[in-house]
């Protein structure tokens, strides 16, 4: 009986999809609103909107369609409303101008709101002013790509993030640009998700931020000139692979913020020009391996409470300080790295120095017991301070020690996106659906 | 007064030890940078050196100068000139010359790389003045204690004492002090601290200058706070003035009780 049920339903279905008509709207066609289409269609129709402005306020898609912007059609919000709301499953939406949504306190109104739906897709659209951007709520295998969320964000408070997502799994966030939101994309409760190639600019927060999120990726993205780069929180088993963070620089500001994170991955990663690259809390088995840090203030700050961790195969090239560790007696690794200040030597030529190297110096230990000592830096009496420490070390944690430490720079041109070895989301070959 | 400063001055910037200290910061500024090309860069790495060598030298200078120039400094005092100016004179003779040669030798390879105009002109500036005040603070405590002492390795000694306890033991005891009371808030402290030696207070106005001071966390924050305002600027320009002021108030008094 249920096999028959099954089979008529499918069935069904095959009609509808054969069935499955096309609207237009424009000023000119029968539907002149993109509301009264969404009304007149049924399931697995699609919904083509011409360029024009529409003003309609909040466009709810509640059944299983397909819209498409030819030539960037503009949905305005007048700042009065959310604008798009996609409560249903199997939404394509793609090619919108969406500006204007008005910042509320009371609640968290959204350019684009995908809502308790799955298989959804949205791409290329443009969210302009935004309070917040696109927001995901408690959906599932969706895609977010290749869409552009511009903000004008002042302070924290009164702005929202560019891409929010909420009780979701299994989405795929990529290629898209997010710019001057609080946060350029946001993950609570996510699991199993990729965020990948996407660009994040002038966010006053953090360029992405992940809370309570296990079992994600985020791989190839850029993080540039951000209150911070990126945070992840109270996560577990996050990779993280072949990043930019850059120009992350101010008096509270990171290239990676790590907050009781466990078991993760941090890889192929590029840390330029951060007044921190990482700073890692509560963090434990994380593996550091192939990044660059470049010309960082400090370009791994290591609190207390961190252990077995392995830092291995990265460079350390100019930075003010190369490694702070704050708790003596943990034990973490940091053998085979190439550190630019190491002064040894090689005589077997196989390529490891023969003398230990130690990357915490004195000064940067002294700061971490007494902050305010910074007033020193650069000053005559640090230099020879590290330098003496460095001949005999006294002070410095012990095993804070790179016994293996490289002579020539990892390459790591190898170490981009396309790299077959980083691990690829189940999702991203459906990407080109 | 002016008449001595002049013949000082003269006679300084035609000796060798003059031209060979603008020519050594020429090439040094060149060198750098020819081989960085930027100037924010070269601005770090100059501001080491002149906290470093303009003291020292300036140090050196003023008391090599005054015992030098010992048997000339007789006879004008036998001639009818007052004590103050002769040896006013002789200190800004000194002083001037030392400055002019920092100033050519950093100032001109900086303009030829087009410096000004560019955002760094404000840092640069911040540099040379820097280096001019330090020049005239150490040539003057030199001059002080070259006056104070008539024996040249004893007053040798102590001016490089003088060099060494600012330049270093100065920044050891207050790194002491803040790692022995680092259960208070020390940012006060500090700033006070390190307001009261002229090469710290230089070290640190440059360094707000430029954004390494990122990197100085919260207690940069105060400083930038503090020397961010109006009133903070005032007081360190003040401070650095009386760095000047007092040990020249001091070379006045020596020299007018001193018996020749």
């Amino acid at each position: 009986m249920f096999r028959w049920i099954l089979i008529s339903t499918l069935m069904l279905a095959g009609q509808a999809v054969l069935l499955a008509n096309t609207f237009r709207v424009c000023k000119t066609c029968p539907a002149s609103s993109v509301r009264e289409a969404i009304r007149q269609a049924r399931p697995c129709d699609t919904i083509f909107v011409e360029t024009g402005i529409y003003k309609e306020g909040n466009i709810l898609i509640d059944k299983e369609l397909t819209l498409i912007g030819n030539g960037r059609p503009v949905l305005d919000g007048e700042g009065k409303t959310e604008i798009v709301t996609i409560a249903a499953n199997h939404v394509h939406f793609e090619g919108f101008v969406i500006k204007n949504v008005g910042t509320s306190y009371s609640e968290d109104r959204a350019g684009i709101r995908v809502k308790e739906a799955s298989d959804f897709y949205v791409k290329n659209c443009r969210v302009e002013n935004a309070f917040f951007g696109i927001y995901l709520q408690k959906s599932k295998n969706g895609i977010i790509e290749g869409n552009e969320v511009v903000g004008e964000a002042k302070d924290e408070v009164s702005s929202g993030n560019a891409i929010h997502l909420w009780y979701c799994n299994n989405v795929l966030i990529i290629n898209n640009k997010t710019i001057g939101h609080r946060d350029g994309i946001y993950l609570e409760f996510v699991n199993f998700s990729t965020v990948q190639g996407n660009f994040s600019e002038r966010n006053v927060r953090y360029g992405l931020h992940f809370m309570f999120s296990n079992d994600d990726i985020y791989r190839g993205n850029t993080f540039y000139n951000n209150g911070a780069g990126v945070a992840v929180m109270y996560s577990k088993r996050i990779g993280m692979f072949a990043n930019e963070f850059k120009n992350n620089w101010g008096p509270a500001a990171y290239g990676l913020l790590l907050k009781e994170i466990h078991d993760g991955q941090i890889e192929g990663n590029t840390f330029q020009e951060n007044t921190v690259g990482i700073f890692a809390e509560t963090s434990n088995r994380i593996v550091y391996s192939k990044n660059q840090f470049i010309q960082n203030g400090w370009a791994l700050k290591i609190s207390g409470g961190c252990q077995m961790n392995n830092l291995t195969n990265n460079n350390f090239i100019g930075n003010s300080f190369d490694l702070a560790v704050h708790s003596a007696g943990t034990d973490n690794k940091f053998d085979g790295n190439f550190w630019s200040d190491y002064a040894g030597y090689d005589l077997d030529h196989n390529g490891i120095g023969d003398v230990p190297h130690r990357p915490m110096k004195l000064f940067s230990y002294v700061v971490s017991k007494t902050p305010e000592s910074l007033v020193l830096l650069r000053s005559l009496f640090v230099d020879i301070l590290n330098f003496s420490e460095k001949v005999s070390p006294i002070f410095t944690p012990e095993n804070v020690v790179d016994n293996q430490p490289l002579l020539k720079t990892v390459d790591s041109q190898r170490w981009t996106v396309d790299n077959d070895t980083a691990p690829v989301h189940p999702l991203s070959s459906t990407v080109n659906r | 007064m002016l008449k001595i400063l002049k013949y000082s001055f003269y006679d300084l910037i035609r000796s060798r030890w003059t031209y060979s200290y603008g020519g050594f910061y020429l090439l040094f500024t060149l060198s750098l940078l020819w081989l960085s090309n930027d100037l924010s860069k070269v601005v770090i790495s100059l501001m080491n050196v002149v906290l470093l060598l303009c003291p020292l030298i300036a140090t050196m200078f003023g008391v090599m100068y005054y015992y030098n120039s010992r048997e000339f400094t007789e006879l004008l005092l036998a001639q009818p000139v007052r004590r103050t100016s002769i040896f006013l004179g002789q200190y800004l003779g000194v002083a001037g010359s030392l400055s002019a040669s920092w100033i050519i030798g950093v100032g001109v390879p900086f303009a030829l790389y087009g410096v000004f105009g560019s955002e760094q002109a404000g840092n640069f500036a911040m540099l040379l003045f820097v280096g001019v005040v330090l020049s005239f603070v150490f040539s003057a405590m030199a001059f002080f204690i070259a006056l104070k002492n008539e024996n040249r390795i004893k007053g040798f000694g102590l001016a490089i004492l003088a060099w060494l306890f600012f330049a270093v033991i100065y920044d050891g005891l207050l790194l002491l002090s803040l790692s022995l009371l680092t259960e208070y808030p020390l940012e006060k402290f500090s700033l006070i601290a390190s307001m009261l030696n002229p090469i710290d207070l230089s070290r640190i106005l440059i360094l707000l200058k430029l954004d390494v001071s990122a990197l100085m966390g919260f207690t940069g924050a105060v400083f930038r706070k503090f020397l961010g305002t109006g009133l903070g600027m005032g007081v360190a320009f003040a401070v650095l003035g009386l760095w000047v002021v007092g040990p020249v108030m001091g070379i006045r008094r020596v020299a007018g009780r001193k018996d020749f």
